[in-house]
């Protein structure tokens, strides 16, 4: 059984749907990216998928193992966290908080979680820096190092490197690659077609519902990929 | 000097005051702190309006002040939230219809009764007489449940603060700890109120928490700065105003502010050095 099922999705606010007749499902291991244009309801869907958003019509049928302890997420950066006086520590670490637990501290586990995430992104050495102070790219790592903490097996990004230089984008898309590789599964919604033809497994085009769906080669040589990559083709 | 304060804390009325302001003041900090951060400042403002107007009826209606007054401000923070989540009249807009239209049936109430005398400036400006045995009682009763309520969910609290949309998505219950804190926030402000006045009240929310944001780096030292810093102004300000026979609440206020100066220009220096 997929991880995730979505049948017949309708999405709006108030009133006005965004995109409708949504069907694809998200199997273990997948990565999938999901394209296209602003407004065309890709943020709109993640929060569905995330339960942030009731659909209009239709359902999300999650696995019966994939609790909502497993889901990790990273979402766009809110003005708040701007100017957050927090700990690189005390952030990653809230990425384990007990959801529905009644415990109300945090474990020994739960430190040594944080620590290690911290390790494999290559922020040991931030844990102690105030959030406020890192740059773009070192606030993007400790925020996936949170979500690492919650994500047992899926993990959400939404437009993890919008305003990233081009080699700290690389890099986070490296970083993202091997968490695929580890048996992740990733779903990410991005602007960077290039980065997303390459690394991703699968392509989910919207655009008010579903232009395409299908893996990253065959969406390279369909006419929507072909025209929406356009001549700018890297490699 | 040690012998003039120690008469001054034999009188009954400003050990009271004592107590009720520090417990006051530390729960304001606590709360402050995630407030400030929220954005939700002005709810704190707001709900003093409505303490106010809440106080203003209770006195009109003869009904005991406490009794009516915290449910009433529990109720108001309940609907703040609420307008402010329903995005069709915009947060700030709604906190400031409610707060000016609970001031107002407050001033309408108090002068049908005694005619706009000196118990409307004792609301408004905060009396430290105001305290009764039982308000002492009261006070530290909910204050304890305020401050146990908030160290037990601290870690929730962070995660909210910091980002309700992770919080949300990985199945924290965002709506009822932003309810949770509201409900604290209202305790408090009602609590604080009539010693530091209406108008008063929501600064012990907001100096504190700006103050040790100025040099602080770490949420849990942001939190303990912001209850020492907190609690210092309001002992401190007791004093001061014992001894200069000004009133306590803007006395409070004004050593806030001093000390909010003095941190920013810490802050200042020591960017400058790195």
């Amino acid at each position: 059984m997929p991880l995730i099922t979505c049948k017949n999705l309708c999405l709006g606010y108030e009133g006005v749907t965004v995109a409708r007749d949504i069907s694809f499902s998200i199997e273990k291991g997948d990565y999938y990216s999901i394209v296209g244009r602003n407004g065309s309801g890709k943020s709109t869907l993640m929060r569905a998928l995330l339960r942030l958003k009731s659909p209009d019509s239709g359902e999300v049928i999650y696995s019966d193992d994939l609790k909502q302890d497993d889901i990790g997420y990273l979402a766009q950066q809110t003005p708040v966290q701007k100017d957050f006086p927090a700990s690189v520590g005390e952030v990653v670490l809230s990425g384990c908080v007990k959801r529905g637990g009644l415990l109300p501290f945090y474990t020994a586990e739960d430190r040594k979680k944080a620590d290690a995430k911290m390790e494999l992104l290559g922020i040991s050495g931030l844990k102690n820096k105030c959030f406020r102070e890192l740059s773009g790219g070192q606030q993007q790592r400790a925020l996936l190092a949170r979500a690492l903490c919650a994500a047992g097996k899926i993990l959400f990004l939404d437009e993890p490197v919008t305003g990233l230089d081009p080699v700290v984008t690389t890099e986070f898309f490296e970083l993202i690659n091997n968490m695929h590789k580890q048996g992740m599964t990733i779903v990410m919604v991005s602007h960077d077609i290039h980065c997303a033809v390459k690394y991703s497994g699968k392509i989910l085009h919207m655009d008010g519902g579903i232009l395409f769906n299908g893996t990253a080669e065959e969406y390279k040589n369909s006419e929507t990929g072909a025209v929406y990559i356009g001549g700018h083709r890297h490699d | 000097m040690i012998e003039y304060i120690q008469v001054m804390f034999s009188y009954t009325f400003i050990l009271r005051a004592l107590v009720v302001g520090v417990l006051v003041s530390l729960c304001a900090s606590l709360l402050g702190v995630s407030l400030v951060l929220k954005r939700y400042s002005m709810i704190g403002d707001g709900l003093s309006h409505v303490g106010f107007g809440a106080i203003a009826l209770a006195t009109a209606l003869n009904f005991a002040p406490m009794k009516f007054t915290v449910p009433v401000v529990v109720i108001a923070a309940v609907l703040l939230l609420r307008v402010s989540e329903s995005s069709k009249i915009k947060g700030d807009s709604a906190i400031a219809m409610i707060s000016t239209g609970a001031l107002a049936v407050g001033i309408l109430a108090a002068s049908m009764t005694t005619g706009m005398n000196t118990d409307i400036n004792s609301y408004l400006f905060g009396s430290i007489l105001a305290m009764t045995k039982e308000d002492v009682v009261l006070s530290g009763t909910l204050s304890a449940i305020v401050i146990v309520l908030f160290l037990v969910f601290y870690n929730r609290i962070f995660a909210v603060t910091f980002d309700e949309t992770f919080a949300a998505a990985t199945g924290t219950r965002v709506r009822a700890y932003n309810m949770l804190i509201a409900v604290l926030t209202s305790i408090t402000v009602v609590l604080g109120m009539r010693m530091m006045g209406a108008l008063l009240i929501s600064s012990l929310i907001i100096f504190p928490s700006l103050t040790a944001m100025r040099v602080c780096k770490r949420f849990k030292s942001v939190i303990f700065m912001s209850a020492v810093v907190s609690v210092l102004c309001f002992i401190a300000g007791l004093i001061i105003s014992y001894f200069a026979s000004t009133p306590t609440g803007a006395t409070v206020v004004v050593i806030n502010i001093g000390i909010y100066i003095i941190f920013a220009l810490i802050s200042r220096l020591l960017t400058r050095k790195i």
